[in-house]
């Protein structure tokens, strides 16, 4: 154990390099912040991931961004436990109406200013389950969105894409 | 002797000549309740139960024998409960009342268990009248009574990053007397949406209905569509199925494993188990395009080839992962700070394991011995000699030790396979059939055997119905937290790690 722990204290670091912010995402997110929000911010941001009837592929890479390789929190962006931490709601899955009450109660339990981010093709557009009697629709049904991450699932890459975007721009100005 | 009664009961039966592989048949209500009282006996495993308006069908299969089907006509709305004998029956019985409408007679639970009360629609799948929308919250948990006793509510949002559920505890001071479930709220109507549209954007539903398992469920979708239509994948296309499904148990295990580690606070353990699952998805994203595979296996065969170079690249992977995970493997054995969290935590008894047929790491780290990969044979496992760990013991650090196995033993398969891919086809077309013909098909997912049937025809599926692994896992990790602290609850779920989305469909 002695040396795989000395190892893992003299190991190169695995991160991959940073991925440039999405054009696409920055105009949008920059659309959607107001300059007076923007320097409450800092240089970080506090999320608070909710699961709005997904199939699990979108959590399983967004838990990725917090493995050794990605590693967003060296970009200052966090998970919190609590919508009450939080200033992004990162939102995934066709809002099943079984659960279109507590990502409503959760959006009203997240401080102002916040920012919501639909996750995923479902979130964007409720994807080939919109036909169903179980669910709502997309996000952008139920809550306003700020910027969308297409994909099923999107990549960890692009995921982090589009949450530095988002960081730039809240923390720009 | 289990199986003569069986078989006494469906020699009486009408035997229906739709289902490939395994047969079905149309027993009256008195078989049907016989069957109740077999299962009661623990003569034979259930597999699944589910419904069409006009029949309700039970998948059961006795020891070292195959699989049947069971169907009962119902004519009157209603049919006589399996769950009065037989408890895992159920949440399925509460399942089919929520989506048909059809009642299960002297089913000793009667509240709804997907519906909500939020569709705007009772019965969905039966006759479709609208209903009044009800209060979610206006929902009986089951009664405590005791001193010192006080409810402590959990979700449907959690403070990690996972799928949505409630939780009840009912705790006297730290200890918990009670957990009770409440799930269902990433149904999404996978029957219905799957009734009635063309087979591919079937698969594309069934890839989706799990996302940590969509090798293994388009793997059972395409399995029961080929026996319904009577064609077999290519060898090669058979070969390569068999690499993505081993290649995704891998993945999760790893993840699963430092995540367990992670919530015994051991976070070195994580860190790296973290890195192997993401070296897996990388070379999968590079050799098939995505890095869950999500719609790489399709009926008739794969969409996604691979070629010497990436088969060589999977196993430098593989190469360089086997030592690293050996040596984590070593710490984890050697860390009594970890061991104190894993040892006898979160225990589940053999006889329950049994009762609730049980599959994957739950079912093996509790002493049933159970791996449809071997037990069901289905190719390109058929023939293979599959390592199925199986402990006794039942706690957190048995379903650890049976997936470390597990992982090492896919490692091996996946070594094999690549060594010599037959040449070949992709995919064998599916034949035109105007008649219906049903097929169902037992694979087994990382976390334990999913069962999937369907009826096709003209090119459309009529009806579908799967039965993921965590619907018979979900009521064992109750039990498995009774008499122990609210604060193991996190590492005793993490080690069953249920589907939501799978157990919800
Ligand atoms: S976008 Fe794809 S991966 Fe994400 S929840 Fe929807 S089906 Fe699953």
């Amino acid at each position: 154990m002695r040396t795989l722990l000395l190892r893992s204290l003299f190991a190169r670091p695995v991160t991959i390099g940073a991925p440039s912010p999405e054009d696409a995402a920055l105009a949008e997110v920059g659309a959607a912040l107001e300059a007076q929000a923007r320097r409450l911010f800092g240089r970080s941001i506090t999320i608070r991931e909710v699961d709005a009837g997904s199939c699990n592929g979108c959590e399983l890479e967004i838990h990725a961004l917090s493995n050794a390789v990605y590693d967003v929190e060296r970009f200052g962006i966090r998970f919190a436990a609590s919508p009450r931490h939080a200033d992004v709601l990162l939102v995934t899955g066709p809002v099943t109406k079984n659960m279109k009450v507590a990502l409503e109660r959760t959006y009203a339990a997240t401080p102002n200013p916040k920012w919501v981010v639909a996750v995923g093709d479902c979130a964007c557009g409720c994807g080939i389950f919109a036909e169903s009697y179980a669910t709502v629709g997309s996000v952008e049904a139920v809550l306003p969105v700020d910027l969308h991450i297409k994909g099923c699932p999107p990549r960890p890459i692009e995921l982090l894409r589009g949450l530095l975007a988002l960081l730039k721009s809240a923390t720009s100005g | 002797m289990a199986d003569d009664a069986l078989t006494e009961i469906l020699d009486l039966a009408k035997a229906l000549d739709v289902l490939a592989p395994w047969p079905r048949f149309e027993v009256d209500s008195n078989a049907w309740t016989q069957i109740g009282h077999l299962l009661k006996a623990g003569d034979a495993d259930m597999l699944a139960l589910w419904c069409e308006p006009h029949a309700v069908h039970l998948a059961l299969r006795a020891p070292a024998s195959d699989a049947c089907v069971v169907s009962l006509a119902i004519s009157d709305g209603s049919f006589p409960s399996i769950g009065q004998f037989h408890p895992p029956a159920i949440r399925l019985e509460r399942t089919i009342h929520d989506l048909y409408g059809i009642v299960a007679k002297g089913c000793p639970d009667r509240r709804p268990w997907l519906d909500h009360g939020a569709w705007e629609l009772q019965a969905p799948l039966g006759t479709r009248p609208s209903a009044p929308v009800r209060d979610p919250a206006d929902y009986a948990f089951l009664p405590v009574r005791g001193q010192g006793l006080h409810q402590v509510p959990v979700g449907p949002v959690h403070a990690g990053t996972i799928e949505p559920g409630h939780f009840r505890f009912t705790a006297n001071g730290e200890m918990v007397a009670r957990v009770e479930e409440r799930l269902g709220y990433t149904h999404k109507g996978i029957d219905a949406l799957m009734a009635g549209s063309d087979i591919d954007h079937a698969a594309r539903i069934a890839a989706r209905i799990s996302g940590d398992s969509t090798v293994a469920y388009s793997f059972a979708f395409a399995h029961a569509v080929e026996s319904a239509l009577g064609v077999e994948a290519p060898a090669r296309a058979q070969v390569l199925r068999g690499v993505m499904a081993e290649l995704e148990r891998i993945a999760n295990h790893f993840g699963d494993i430092g995540a367990i580690c992670n919530d015994a606070a051991f976070a070195l353990a994580h860190a790296h188990c973290g890195i192997f699952r993401e070296r897996v998805l990388a070379v999968c994203d590079r050799v098939f395009g995505h890095r869950l595979m999500m719609g790489c296996i399709v009926p008739g065969g794969v969409a996604a080839d691979i070629s010497a170079e990436n088969a060589a690249e999977i196993v430098a992977v593989l190469d360089d992962l086997t030592p690293r995970f050996a040596e984590i493997v070593k710490l984890y054995d050697d860390t009594p700070s970890l061991q104190d969290r894993t040892c006898n935590t979160g225990i589940v008894g053999k006889e329950l394991v049994r009762r609730w047929a049980a599959g994957g790491y739950v079912g093996r780290a509790s002493g049933r011995d159970f791996d449809a990969r071997r037990d069901i044979g289905y190719p390109p496992y058929a023939g293979m000699s599959v390592d199925a760990p199986v402990l006794e013991r039942g706690d957190v650090d048995a379903r650890v030790w049976v997936r470390i196995r597990e992982a090492e033993a896919s490692m091996k398969l996946l070594r094999g396979w690549l060594a010599a891919i037959p040449a070949g086809p992709l995919q064998t077309a599916l034949p035109a059939v105007r008649e219906p013909r049903e097929g169902c098909a037992m694979i087994e997912a990382f976390r334990g055997d999913i069962w999937f049937w369907l009826r096709v025809a003209d090119g459309r599926v009529e009806r579908a119905h799967a039965r993921d692994a965590s619907v018979f896992q979900w009521p064992l990790l109750e039990a498995a937290i009774e008499d122990n602290i609210i604060a193991d609850f996190p590492i005793c779920n993490k080690s069953f790690n249920c589907s939501y989305a799978g157990h919800d469909l």
